[in-house]
């Protein structure tokens, strides 16, 4: 009975007690492709429409990836339409749908996306009130709008919004001009709103990607190669021949999978499949990393910032200081594996995916099945936190494939070993810095080099895609790394420079922070080196060079908040003053893509000589983002950037032998628990009148500068290598 | 068609028939049952997502084969645990805290602090660091989750 929706009712016999479940996880759209309504970047129709009842619909190219983004956007757009929260309903990244505004990404979605959806929600707004006056002869600067009503400021009914627009369609272009509220008057924009998901996760209600069932639906599972580029030579059906429930073996040059009926079927039939694979070894030897980083073949040199004669000044320093910095490979970890889901009917197809980029998606999976895009519809359902381009968009084209070999709908969850070993990684970064110091100690001249790969954020090639030998893209997309190698400070003599290296360990994408976060690690903590070869004070070391007011202001909001007490580092207690364990504080600074966000934070850290182990005790941390939409959100999101990024830099590094990832689980690759998380402590400057600016990422960005700087007070050694492992720590430690 | 299984969930008996008596419960909850609030995250039992209660004790439904149950116990997964109208004190807590970013994790750090508040009602900050050690979390929610098992700690 290959049918699972029949299969389990006749399944059910305990009396009537769960009848209706099957399908009660309605959908959020059901499938169809072609668009039913504009979806075009200057249509107001395409981010917004009134329903019959008043309420508004938004559509957001932008998704929320569990980061309260869905609940930001309502915001935004119910402020601007005067509408009550509850009347605002978003729909989010459904390619037949939602305008493409670019993929979820780069802590863009309120600075874009939800720039354009206030814009059209002003540009909506200015139209109903026109509609107004002409209906009540009463001018437009006299009527005022309120609870989905256009009303006259001096009093009086007015008229529902719904009255006035017959069909709830615009019909108007986006109008950068058309007024926007004034910050005083916004009654939910500022607040912390709770987010409007939180109970439904709570109480289990929620509709997750992993939980998406169709009727008919049936479980994919896929095997992936046991070494990167082996071949797949040969399959012995009869392996699996007696799992009862499977449906089909699916190959495809080198894509294997297992379809069955049930989804433990799925799984047990891709651990027994039997398979042969030529041998491969592609990788470079782990221990010899970083000389194999230096050794790779240069593309092309990006210079990133270019001031006065860096070289020149160099030469003339009174001191010089040299030293090379490195960021190990780290995967997203997404605590649920990717999971997608597929439906073929007739030549069209459409995919269900926690994809970050859904209008992407749809190009790359019409491309790999040489379909017309039209044919192509991806709607979106939010899935585990991906921070980042994970595996959602791989699993799409793994259910994808599976689906058209049945020809029906199917699911497939990625294991822990897929996610683990097939997700695409953050690449490994290497960066030599030089600084010359005049008799001071002030810096003269700044020189740096970072060894990244080539590319920036385009499509990551879709795996499924690459095995079968279907097209697929053949360019790197590790991200826009070169953010932030160039540096906010005022030196006299600076040249930053990014060679981009022609190829990377693994497949490479841009996981939270991607860039950023390494760029900055090498930049803060070098500096903080100058700093102590000079003797200063770091904060005061900093604030002497910028000359960038919010930038100073984040700085010295930091010093108050954490009660910085001034003196260079280290601290200089010594191994016999501090005993066993000691303690540091260390500082860093950022201001995002040098245009945006401006973060400073501080990590109080104790090591423990003996073991080697540093333990994050407090991070304090002041950001202004410009406006800020909902206080409690950005919270959440400072909390969550620094408790990933004290995972990332003290214990996280993707293992891999000459063929494959090895750290393909939670103990091969250990994440921060409960009893590692530091306590945080926070001020965010809030400026209502400003543009609102991305919170996703940047605090995430002065993390592991922050925590090696404060080892480096704590037991006066610097550590350039993330992660700071024990062993690091012990084997430095025993150097000294 | 397999073997029926008798099973009693959230307070109501069925039985579920499998071709495997060796599912894992977690794969009998979610899809012969239709109940999402365990979720898969490893399979391994290594990250807590998939944590149920089976006669008050968090259990990893994972790594639990249907066939290791006895035919009494009483399994409670998060939809049982209690509704928006009748919270449980833990789930209430949570959305107080406003405890989750993607919320994946957040089944089995409820159904995991619950377990721990019924056997002990006042435990110390170091106490639900300790109990939750196992419970993963990649958004870095620790922080909420934690005020939230304390909260619900003080209103118990
Ligand atoms: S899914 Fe069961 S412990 Fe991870
Ligand atoms: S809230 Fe996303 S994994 Fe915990």
């Amino acid at each position: 009975m290959p049918n699972s929706q029949l299969s389990r009712r006749s399944l059910l016999q305990g009396g009537a007690i769960i009848v209706g479940f099957t399908l009660s996880r309605a959908l959020p759209a059901m499938a169809g492709t072609a668009p039913s309504k504009p979806v075009a970047l200057d249509e107001v129709d395409s981010y917004l429409a009134l329903e019959r009842d008043g309420s508004a619909i938004i559509y957001s190219g932008k998704v929320d990836l569990g980061t309260g983004v869905r609940t930001a956007l309502t915001q935004m757009a119910a402020d601007e339409l005067d509408l009550p929260l509850s009347r605002v309903r978003v729909i989010q990244g459904d390619t037949a749908l939602t305008p493409d505004q670019g993929p979820t990404y780069g802590s863009l979605s309120i600075q874009n996306g939800g720039t354009q959806i206030r814009t059209a929600a002003a540009t909506a707004r200015r139209k109903l009130i026109q509609l107004a006056s002409e209906r009540l002869g009463t001018p437009m600067d006299a009527l005022v709008t309120k609870d989905g009503r256009v009303a006259p400021a001096a009093g009086g009914e007015g008229i529902a919004y719904a009255e006035l627009l017959k069909d709830g369609h615009f019909a108007l272009k986006l109008d950068k001009d058309a007024p926007s509220k004034n910050p005083d008057d916004f009654s939910l924009v500022g607040k912390s709103v709770p987010r409007l998901d939180i109970p439904a996760k709570i109480y289990a209600t929620f509709t997750y990607m992993q939980d998406v069932m169709l009727p008919g639906m049936l479980h994919g599972r896929v095997i992936r190669p046991p070494a990167i580029e082996a071949r797949l030579t040969g399959v012995d059906e009869a392996s699996v021949a007696g799992i009862p429930g499977l449906v089909k073996v699916v190959r495809e040059g080198d894509f294997l999978g297992v379809v069955a009926t049930s989804e433990w079927a799925a799984i047990k039939a891709a651990q027994k499949l039997s398979a042969t694979w030529s041998k491969a070894e592609t990788l470079p030897e782990q221990a010899k990393l970083w000389e194999h980083v230096r050794a790779t073949p240069v593309v092309k040199e990006d210079t990133t910032s270019n001031v006065g004669d860096a070289d020149g000044a160099m030469a003339q320093a009174a001191r010089k200081l040299k030293a090379t910095y490195d960021f190990a490979i780290h995967t997203h970890g997404s605590i649920g594996p990717s999971c997608a889901v597929a439906q073929p009917e007739g030549d069209a197809l459409t995919v269900w995916t926690a994809s970050q980029m859904t209008h992407a998606l749809r190009t790359q999976l019409s491309a790999m099945f040489s379909l017309p895009p039209e044919k192509v519809r991806c709607i979106y359902v939010e899935g585990s936190g991906c921070y980042g381009r994970n595996g959602h968009e791989d699993a799409a084209a793994d259910a994808a494939i599976l689906a058209r070999a049945v020809g029906k709908p199917v699911r497939v969850q990625w294991s822990r070993a897929d996610e683990h070993g097939w997700d695409p990684k953050g690449p490994p970064t290497l960066i030599d810095l030089s600084a010359g110091l005049d008799d001071k100690g002030a810096v003269t001249a700044w020189s740096s080099q970072f060894h990244i790969p080539v590319g920036a954020a385009g499509t990551v090639p879709l795996v499924a895609a690459t095995l079968a030998g279907l097209p697929h893209e053949t360019a790197l997309a590790p991200g826009n790394i070169v953010h932030n190698s160039a540096i906010p400070y005022g030196f006299p003599n600076v040249k930053t420079v990014c060679r981009r290296l022609a190829t990377t360990p693994l497949r490479p994408s841009w996981i939270r922070t991607p860039g950023r976060m390494q760029n900055t690690f090498a930049n803060e903590a070098f500096l903080d080196e100058c700093a102590a070869a000079a003797g200063i004070d770091p904060l005061e070391y900093r604030l002497r060079s910028l000359n960038d007011p919010r930038g100073i202001e984040v700085l010295k909001r930091l010093a108050a908040l954490a009660k910085w007490e001034s003196r260079p580092s280290p601290k200089g207690e010594g191994k016999e003053a501090g005993g066993d364990v000691q303690t540091g504080r260390g500082l860093s600074y950022v201001k995002y893509e040098l245009y945006r966000t401006y973060v400073a934070a501080l990590a109080e850290v104790e090591v423990e000589r003996s073991s080697g182990t540093i333990r994050a005790k407090r991070v304090f941390v002041v950001q202004d983002c410009g406006q800020i939409i909902n206080p409690d959100g950005v919270r959440n999101q400072i909390e969550g950037n620094v408790i990933q990024t004290v995972s990332r830099v003290l214990k996280e590094e993707v293992m891999f032998d000459r063929s494959r990832v090895t750290s393909t689980d939670w103990a091969s690759y250990p994440i921060l628990t409960f009893p590692e998380v530091p306590e945080i402590v926070m001020e965010l400057i809030d400026r209502p009148r400003d543009k609102p600016w991305g919170a996703g990422e940047p605090s995430a960005a002065v993390i592991p500068s922050a925590i090696s700087n404060a080892v480096y007070d704590a037991i006066g050694l610097r550590l350039r290598s993330v992660p700071f492992t024990p062993e690091k720590v012990k084997t430095a430690l025993q150097r000294t | 068609m397999g073997q029926s299984h008798s099973l009693t969930i959230n307070g109501r008996s069925l039985s579920v028939s499998l071709d495997d008596p060796d599912t894992p419960l977690l794969y009998v909850l979610r899809n012969e049952v239709g109940l999402h609030g365990p979720r898969f995250g490893c399979g391994l039992g290594q990250c807590g997502s998939c944590t149920v209660h089976v006669d008050g004790q968090a259990v990893r439904s994972c790594v639990t084969p249907l066939s290791s149950l006895k035919p009494e116990a009483k399994i409670v997964t998060l939809e049982g645990l209690g509704t928006p109208e009748a919270p449980h004190p833990v789930q209430a807590a949570f959305v107080e805290e406003q405890a989750a970013q993607c919320g994946y994790c957040i089944n089995g750090m409820i159904m995991t602090s619950a377990a721990l508040l019924k056997d002990k009602p006042k435990p110390s900050e170091a106490e639900i660091r300790q109990a939750l050690v196992g419970n993963l979390c990649r958004c870095g929610t620790h922080a909420r989750i934690v005020r939230a098992v304390q909260r619900a700690a003080a209103s118990l």
